[in-house]
């Protein structure tokens, strides 16, 4: 009886939305490869952060005062006298730094099994948007506590606009409010914090997911599961149902529904990284001053900067990028530029096979240079400028650019390992 | 239904005049909301000029002051201070003031009205941190200058008249501000001499 009315139900709202036809199409009947691995926790987990933050960052609001005269002191008020604001808040704060975590994996896992490589650029591209989205999101966050780093740190990114020839000072004015940081470009960043970077974020995540569901997932070994119609024997065929929007055009092998099969992997992935995220969040949420850093406990001030100016551990690399050129438009155009090589990257690629166990040594010996100097850079970021961090910075720079360069002219005619037909049991 | 048969180049033409028409629309309708990131009214007032009681600064001693938000460094520089300036122009990026940092009435030897005195924007032209004042102690990052300024967040080196020294990240020598003198002791920043 009860039964009949849900079914009954679902064919009503199935004829005027369809629902069950969405959550099969990209849940309980999308294929996804079967042989996903550790790698593959990280989209799921990232869509989890967003959600942590989203929530958190809500309920911040309800008792942040966007001013200059009223923000440090509301951020002490939610840490003192919110009932559980301490926790809203160290989960937000938390919740930005595991962000990046949870994507700079997710990219690595992209750069090893070539997730980028034809047909997925404009998925990739997408996956890009998202990353400098995110970065736009963190850094607007990080001015609204309003602590001394909170200044300094926006003044020396908003200041890099001014390395844009001639209308440099005029641009900087402009992004400010003011003729420096004041209350007005708190409030701006404010509202773009909370609605406008969200709501495209958001947007930006639709498309990713869209767009991964129309060219289909890759997997650690870099073999398609769709192979051209008709070409597969019927008992090689994988045995699941999977949407006629993908059976229809190809035959699916070597693959599992993603509901049930890898949602229940992604709650096992989102268990540990539970444990580690509360571990941090409940006895570190300082992450030792990496974080938060230690002048952010002072009010901003405007007249007096800080010892060190670093920005927060996930802009590391690109900053060290910015301050290891000796020339204020030249650092900035390296910098942004580092993230425009990313984004090319489906380009800089010229090779076919995907994935790096099947690539040659020179690429793996490449990519374990990249992600070690990716890291050597972030470190070096939050680290005051000295000499020798310097000459370690521009050897570092050098190579993560050379990354792209040297794949640009290897992966033309790579050795590469023969691929396998088919993803081994 | 009517059979006329279809002008297809008018239909054309309408299309483009309309898209065009709405195309202005919206650049039109983006005005205001660019427009409003500029500085408030209120924000250009609170951009008066500021007054400075320079009379107790000691020879060698940096003051500051606060000057649209910014800080305004004012130094009494000594004798020696000053007449060593010239010793180590080889080493700057602009040792004449040739780019347009200061105002014409600054642009000598000193970067000043009285070479006594520097006015310049704590400001490091670089990514606009506020460079820390050397006085005595700046030889350890140039050799041979006792006195300067050395930026922390990147490194940029500036001597006692606001002038950059070559291989740091800043661009540029460090901005005087338009300034002027009512009295002896007195230093108005923000206005030029003649113009109050």
């Amino acid at each position: 009886m009860l039964m009949k009315l849900a079914t009954d139900f679902m064919g009503w709202i199935d004829k005027r939305l369809p629902v069950t036809d969405a959550w099969n199409k990209h849940l309980a009947q999308y294929p996804a490869p079967k042989n996903f691995n550790f790698w593959y926790f990280f989209g799921s987990l990232a869509m989890l952060v967003l959600v942590n933050q989203i929530l958190t960052g809500i309920w911040l609001t309800m008792n942040y005062e966007p001013s200059g005269e009223g923000a440090f002191a509301s951020i002490e008020y939610i840490m003192r006298d919110v009932d559980f604001g301490w926790l809203l808040r160290y989960m937000h704060s938390t919740g930005a730094s595991a962000f990046f975590v949870v994507v700079y994996m997710h990219m690595m896992r992209g750069l090893m099994y070539g997730s980028y490589q034809k047909p997925r650029e404009l998925l990739w591209i997408f996956g890009m948007l998202i990353f400098l989205v995110l970065m736009a999101e963190a850094f607007m966050g990080y001015l609204l506590p309003w602590g001394n780093m909170s200044y300094w740190g926006a003044q020396v990114i908003i200041s890099l606009f001014g390395a844009v020839p001639i209308i440099g000072d005029d641009l900087t004015l402009w992004i400010r409010g003011d003729y420096v940081i004041s209350g007005a470009t708190l409030n701006r960043f404010f509202a773009l914090h909370v609605i406008a970077m969200p709501l495209v974020l958001v947007i930006l995540v639709f498309l990713h997911i869209l767009a991964l569901h129309e060219v289909g997932s890759n997997n650690p070994e870099g073999v398609d599961i769709k192979k051209p119609k008709g070409s597969v024997k019927p008992e090689e065929l994988s045995k699941f149902t999977f949407h006629k929007q993908y059976s229809e055009k190809y035959d699916i092998v070597d693959a599992v529904p993603f509901h049930p099969y890898y949602s229940v992997k992604d709650i096992m992935g989102v268990a540990g990284f539970l444990f580690l995220f509360c571990w941090v969040m409940f006895f570190a949420p300082e992450g030792g001053g990496y974080f938060m850093e230690a002048p952010n406990f002072t009010p901003a001030n405007g007249l007096k900067t800080p010892e060190h100016i670093a920005p927060v551990w996930y802009f590391g690399p690109f900053y060290t990028i910015l301050r290891v050129v000796p020339d204020k438009l030249l650092g900035a155009v390296a910098m942004f530029g580092a993230i425009v090589m990313l984004f090319a990257l489906p380009w800089f690629d010229r090779g076919t096979v995907k994935s790096v166990r099947y690539r040659s040594k020179l690429h793996l010996v490449n990519l374990i240079q990249f992600a070690i100097c990716f890291v050597v850079l972030g470190a070096l970021g939050t680290m005051p400028a000295t000499p020798v961090a310097n000459l370690i910075g521009v050897i570092a720079s050098f190579g993560y650019f050379g990354f792209f360069i040297a794949l640009w002219f290897y992966s033309k005619n790579e050795n590469t390992k023969p691929v396998p037909e088919r993803i081994a049991d | 239904m009517s059979n006329v048969p279809v002008n297809n180049g008018r239909r054309r033409f309408l299309t483009a005049a309309t898209a065009v028409v709405g195309g202005a629309g919206v650049v039109g309708a983006a005005v205001p909301f660019i427009a409003s990131w500029n500085p408030s009214a209120r924000a250009k007032a609170a951009g008066a000029p500021v007054e400075v009681n320079i009379g107790k600064i000691q020879p060698g001693q940096l003051i500051r002051a606060e000057w649209r938000g910014k800080p305004v460094y004012v130094v009494r520089r000594t004798e020696k201070t000053v007449s060593d300036l010239a010793k180590h122009d080889d080493q700057l990026r602009d040792p004449n003031s040739e780019k347009a940092q200061q105002p014409v009435y600054a642009t000598n030897a000193y970067r000043s009205i009285r070479p006594e005195f520097l006015v310049a924007l704590g400001v490091c032209t670089h990514l606009g941190c506020a460079p820390t004042h050397h006085g005595g102690d700046f030889d350890q990052f140039v050799e041979g200058v006792p006195n300067g300024f050395f930026c922390p967040c990147h490194g940029s080196k500036f001597d006692m008249a606001g002038r950059v020294f070559q291989g740091v990240p800043a661009p540029l020598n460090l901005v005087v501000p338009e300034h002027s003198f009512t009295n002896d002791d007195t230093l108005l920043i923000g206005v030029s001499q003649g113009d109050a």
